[in-house]
């Protein structure tokens, strides 16, 4: 049996997620292969062959592949993926994007966003908004899974010596091309990776409001993310959202302020490790969460906080 | 051009989920039912498309029982043309509803298909590129932004580390994310109108396609509850516990 893990990165760096999905791959248990597509993505598939637990680094180098468009990536996947118990990705929007497509060319059901491995066949994913667990058993010929991050912890990220094989690729559909790219450039952590997150939200009131944030952040060394409610209201950009329909983080340290804790942001961030909640509305739900609980203006607490860290 | 819709019936997004006691599923009788909030966008899409000019016909269409006519019936109201129904009483996976979907296409040829990105009830986000996959279509997921110029559509997405544009040849598939735009309510006579807006009724054996699916729900459980901690008095406290309790400052 052996296990296809699809890499996360940007051409450039290897991403974090990819050694969660390594570790899931370890979970169901065989031989792993991590697979590097993309175009002049040599450094990552460097990177890849140090993860702990690769015994096989494919790499595929394509022009088409550059942005990892799912019309083209999925083609080389599919024809990679037939020789395989098992193909792996994480819940990354290119994964996400692609997989579907995937299990669909190889004619099987795909098994979303596990949080545990019962067996090499049997997961755990969470549903309805994290509000239940389902646990569901495949008898697929070829499991296709895409895994939340949160729910394993990473292999090292070095100690390996998997040799790389280069993969002949011309995988191009033709029926899609990439136009350009807004990212956000920051120089704080990344929310899904981060040990520390500080989010805003509604309470925060507008969006020079963050610079609070963001000074507790940066002497922390914290990403900064925020509430559905201060995403929609045009407070910062989408990428910052933490929960159900944004980002999934579960940091050492999650400080929410001027959240109140709906449903859909708990559900990006109650399996944080320690969670601290400040909020002048003792009522809010995200006090029943958090484990230390402050019922302070935010204007004045955040503030204070900076001052003592 | 033409534009197909998919519509989900679900639990509406309001409603606290609550598992049965036996383990096997959430439990949804006598629960309030509702379109997919994705999926309304979807048709909000559609609709402000034809405004536009640049799509002729909206065909919206729902899997499974009759009760999913209801929602089909929302999609009519919010202004698409005319609704498919394929009916089935069998619990329907992500790679059926797709197969089904293609099925559908294969009939009605759309230019376009609109789907949400996902829905709220089992959270799969894979339909729509399973539709794609099978219909040799391209893809662009998590749309925040569709315009349709000159044979092609651009689609902006909303990736992890912010916004990707890409343009995509037709006919594609497009899946919606929140931000896309904000549906409309429904008004009364538009409402009324909709009651008389032709929608068929197939089954899968009448497409063509056995429904059938490789995974199982062996047990669904409520997640382990979190519980809530203490209050602090002041800042300084917090400090002091995050330090020394906490340990992770």
């Amino acid at each position: 049996m052996a296990i296809l893990v699809v890499a996360d990165h940007d051409n450039g760096t290897l991403a974090p997620a990819t050694l969660n999905t390594v570790a899931a791959a370890t979970a169901i248990g065989g031989d792993i292969h991590l697979l590097v597509a993309g175009s002049g993505c040599g450094s990552v598939a460097e990177q890849a062959s140090a993860v702990s637990g690769v015994s096989k680094v494919l790499h595929a180098d394509n022009p088409a592949l550059e942005n990892r468009l799912a019309e083209n990536v999925s083609l080389l996947v599919a024809e990679l993926g037939k020789d395989y118990s098992h193909i792996l990705a994480s819940t990354s929007t290119d994964a996400r994007n692609t997989m579907p497509r995937v299990a669909a060319m190889l004619d099987v059901d795909q098994i979303s966003d596990i949080i545990s491995v019962v067996s090499e066949d049997t997961f755990a994913r969470p549903i309805y908004a994290g509000n239940a667990i389902a646990t569901v058993q495949s008898n697929a010929s070829i499991k296709v899974i895409t895994v939340r991050s949160t729910g394993f912890d990473p292999v090292a990220s070095e100690g390996g010596s998997a040799a790389v094989e280069a993969v002949a690729s011309n995988h191009d559909a033709g029926i899609s091309s990439f136009v350009s790219e807004e990212l956000a450039q920051s120089d704080r952590p990344e929310l899904t990776a981060a040990d520390i997150i500080v989010s805003g939200g509604r309470g925060m009131g507008n969006g020079e409001n963050f610079e609070l944030l963001y000074k507790v952040a940066d002497k922390l060394g914290a990403a900064v993310g925020a509430s559905r409610a201060a995403v929609d209201a045009g407070y910062v950009p989408n990428d910052m959202q933490v929960g159900q329909t944004g980002k999934i983080v579960a940091p050492n340290l999650y400080v929410a302020v001027g959240i109140s804790g709906a449903i859909q942001h708990l559900a990006g961030m109650k399996d944080s490790k320690v969670i601290v909640a400040i909020n002048k509305d003792e009522e809010a739900p995200i006090f029943q969460v958090a484990d230390y609980g402050l019922v302070a203006d935010l204007f004045e607490a955040v503030p204070e906080l900076e001052g003592k860290l | 051009m033409k534009i197909l819709v998919a519509v989900k019936r679900v639990i509406d997004y309001n409603v606290k989920v609550r598992v049965k006691a036996d383990n096997t599923d959430v439990d949804l009788t006598n629960v309030k039912m509702a379109i997919n909030p994705f999926c309304e966008i979807a048709v909000e899409e559609a609709v402000r498309l034809k405004e536009k000019g640049v799509a002729t016909e909206i065909v919206a269409v729902s899997l499974g029982p009759k009760e999913c006519q209801e929602q089909i019936r929302t999609a009519l109201a919010l202004g698409a043309d005319r609704g498919i129904q394929v009916q089935t009483d069998d619990p329907l996976g992500s790679l059926s509803v797709a197969k089904l979907l293609k099925a559908i296409v294969d009939e009605e040829k759309p230019d376009l298909v609109l789907l949400g990105k996902q829905s709220i009830d089992s959270d799969n986000g894979q339909t729509g590129q399973m539709l794609a996959a099978l219909a040799g279509m391209s893809q662009g997921t998590y749309a925040s932004e569709v315009n349709v110029d000159s044979g092609k559509v651009s689609v902006t997405r909303e990736v992890d580390g912010g916004l990707q544009t890409v343009s995509l040849n037709l006919p594609a598939v497009v899946t919606t994310d929140l931000r896309l735009n904000e549906p409309r309510y429904a008004s009364l006579p538009n409402i009324m109108k909709a009651k008389r807006k032709p929608l068929d009724v197939k089954t899968s054996e009448d497409l063509g396609i056995s429904v059938s699916s490789t995974l199982t729900t062996i047990k669904v459980e409520p997640p382990a509850e979190r519980q809530a901690g203490i209050k602090v008095a002041s800042v300084d406290e917090l400090v002091e516990k995050l330090k020394n309790e906490a340990k992770v400052i």
